[in-house]
């Protein structure tokens, strides 16, 4: 069984995220790149997996820049197994439909059982990566999923929507893509942060894909950003908690701003 | 493995731009994460309740903080001392309690085992140590003195192949956990030549006529497991002697000069994390229409404060270097212990005092700082030791 996590490296979740003025992409100098949180209950999800499973494979696979090596780092040192880097600088720009086409034929290049992924990325929350891998590689695909669970090929996955919870069955090979609540991530070991540095990683340009580039980019986008601005600062905060005085100090607040 | 200070870049939200190599920033940051996202929001209710953390302990334990320095054959993470002192301080640098049960299991508790123990000692003992599956505690300090060992009253000798020993430890660290499995205590085995012979022994937890009194009420550290040890009459076998009948407390001095780097670490966490919250709260809190950050009084003193957290810092980095080189570290460990634990209460102090009415309030993480800051400077060898440590070392006395 081979299990393809797609992992995505975002600005760091805490840090002020910026478009770039040039061409309104990410500026990801702007803060410190992370992997997106959401995929690591995915990385979690393929390993008691395949504890659970035994004979598995964990390949984690991530689209972008150099940087994106370090979450691809993090994966391994939590215990995926191998590591697929997808890097080329005529990727710069590329919208979902792009990135979808790169990274499912980069899992057909790979082969797998099933394709993990978290239910959105924190940076662009689109959500829609899930349903585009699974119509790009013809399978079936569950999203939102808060339980998966394999039985030789046959899949049952849990969902949680706002309005119901479903169960649902399908055949593998599919794409699942995850809810945090489906697990509590791991933290890496030291022996598994030493282990991450001698797994298998490789990196592959489009022509690798056999992907013209003309098909991805900031060029080839379905949609243009033509403006943007960036939201106005809220103004200065103070929170109070009722630890019994919230009144008195809330009072204190207006007073010191001469409103009392 | 390689020498862990390779220049390569580092995230600028860490602590400290001091550029580590990738494994040692990759488990610097991810403790870091682990005491942000799950130490520290129990932080204050663990000061509070007093409550040993048994579940913070175990992910703790899942990750391989307790077997940090030891070889993979033992159960531990192949890794170095200096990775346990990264760990350290970055739990410091949100909860001492954490930090000082981890450094305490380690490098007192399993340390000794490791470095003079017998094949089969390390064998027996280190496996669940180095897991944290179980924890490992030290008592050399009796109620009569710590720092003196000629004033060690805790007796031992062999009856029908047994130890036979009796006495009392105090201020004994993880003594009275429900997962303790093993205390090793110094006592006098004999005399020779008009000076008291002192041996060290694995006493297993639990065993015959061992007891531990109920937590010490302390002035900090209150989720750290501190007791009191009273043997009457507890047996061993004769080949739980740790070491060379008479080395106990030599090989136990050489512990403490490691031991003193880990103190150091979990001071400079102590001391970032008090320019941490400094920082946080100079930007939030507003005085005469502004932040207090605006001010160069408060400014200066968060200036100075990071300034004491990095060349103390600086001084663990160095000692952990030489000790990873092989080389001759004593002297640079006292100093780095003495300096790092006198400026963590001085940046205590001053965190306090940014911090006004809110600073004197228990539930505020600089107040909980300040509590536990000021064991630094007794605990391991008081600062006075250091000193005398530092000056026999420049010839003096």
């Amino acid at each position: 069984m081979k299990i393809v996590v797609c992992v995505k490296q975002v600005p760091d979740t805490w840090s002020e995220k910026r478009l770039d003025p040039a061409d309104q992409t990410l500026d990801r100098a702007a803060a410190d790149g992370v992997i997106d949180e959401l995929d690591t209950y995915a990385v979690e999800e393929a390993l008691k997996l395949k504890e659970s499973l035994g004979d598995a494979t964990v390949v984690v696979l991530a689209m972008g820049p150099a940087g994106a090596a370090e979450s691809l780092r993090k994966a391994l040192s939590m215990g995926a197994d191998e590591a697929v880097h997808i890097v080329d600088d005529a990727l710069h720009g590329s919208d979902a439909l792009a990135t979808s086409l790169v990274l499912a034929k980069a899992i057909e290049q790979i082969g797998y059982d099933l394709v993990l992924l978290g239910s959105e990325s924190t940076d662009a929350r689109m959500g829609v990566m899930a349903a585009m891998l699974a119509e790009r590689l013809g399978v079936p695909q569950a999203t939102l999923a808060s339980g998966v669970a394999v039985d030789g090929t046959s899949l049952r996955v849990t969902r949680m929507t706002s309005a119901a919870q479903e169960e649902v069955a399908a055949t593998l090979p599919a794409v699942v893509s995850v809810l945090e609540k489906i697990n509590e991530p791991r933290y890496p070991s030291f022996k598994g942060i030493m282990a991450a540095k001698s797994k298998p990683t490789s990196t592959l340009s489009l022509a690798d894909l056999g992907i013209d580039a003309s098909s991805v980019g900031l060029a080839a986008a379905a949609t243009k950003v033509l403006d943007s601005t960036a939201r106005p600062p809220r103004g200065e905060r103070t929170i109070i908690k009722d630890d019994g005085d919230a009144g008195a100090r809330i009072a204190d607040f207006l007073a010191s701003r001469k409103l009392l | 493995m390689a020498s862990p200070f390779t220049y390569t870049a580092r995230s600028s939200s860490s602590s400290s731009d001091y550029p580590l190599d990738d494994e040692h920033e990759a488990l610097r940051s991810t403790v870091e994460e682990f005491a942000r996202d799950v130490v520290a929001p129990r932080a204050a209710a663990m000061d509070e309740d007093g409550a040993f953390p048994y579940d913070i302990v175990g992910s703790m334990a899942k990750m391989g903080l307790f077997g940090l320095p030891f070889p993979e054959q033992y159960g531990g993470m192949g890794g170095d001392f200096f990775a346990l002192c990264l760990a350290i301080e970055e739990l410091a640098r949100v909860d001492s309690s954490v930090a000082i049960t981890l450094e305490a299991a380690v490098s007192l508790g399993a340390m000794p085992i490791y470095r003079f123990g017998s094949e089969e000692q390390r064998t027996e003992w280190l496996p669940r140590l180095a897991s944290g599956e179980t924890l490992g505690a030290f008592g050399l300090t009796e109620p009569g003195g710590g720092t003196d060992a000629g004033a060690t009253r805790t007796r031992a000798s062999v009856y029908d192949g047994q130890w036979v020993i009796d006495g009392t430890k105090a201020f004994i660290t993880n003594a009275g956990t429900d997962i303790t499995s093993v205390i090793t205590v110094t006592a006098v085995t004999g005399e020779s030549g008009g000076r008291k012979e002192i041996s060290s022994l694995i006493v297993p937890v639990p065993s015959e006529g061992l007891s531990v009194a109920p937590k010490y009420s302390k002035v900090g550290w209150h989720a750290s497991d501190t007791r009191e040890v009273s043997l009457d009459g507890v047996r061993v076998p004769e080949q739980n002697l740790l070491g060379e009948r008479g080395r106990g407390y030599a090989n136990f001095l050489s512990i403490l000069d490691e031991g003193r780097i880990a103190i150091a670490a979990l001071a400079v966490g102590l001391a970032q994390g008090c320019v941490d919250e400094s920082v946080k709260y100079a930007k939030q809190r507003t005085a005469f229409g502004q932040s207090i950050g605006n001010f160069q009084a408060i400014q200066f003193k968060i200036a100075d404060m990071a300034m004491r957290a990095h060349t103390a810092r600086l001084a663990y980095y160095d000692a952990a270097a030489r000790m990873a080189a092989g080389l001759p570290f004593k002297t640079q460990a006292a100093m780095a212990k003495l300096h790092a634990s006198e400026i963590a209460v001085t940046n205590a102090r001053e965190a306090t005092q940014i911090h006004g009415g809110y600073g004197f309030m228990n539930e505020t993480p600089v107040a909980r700082f300040w509590r536990d800051a000021k064991i630094l400077e007794i605990g391991e060898g008081t600062s006075e030791v250091q000193r005398m440590l530092i000056a026999r070392e420049l010839g003096l006395g």
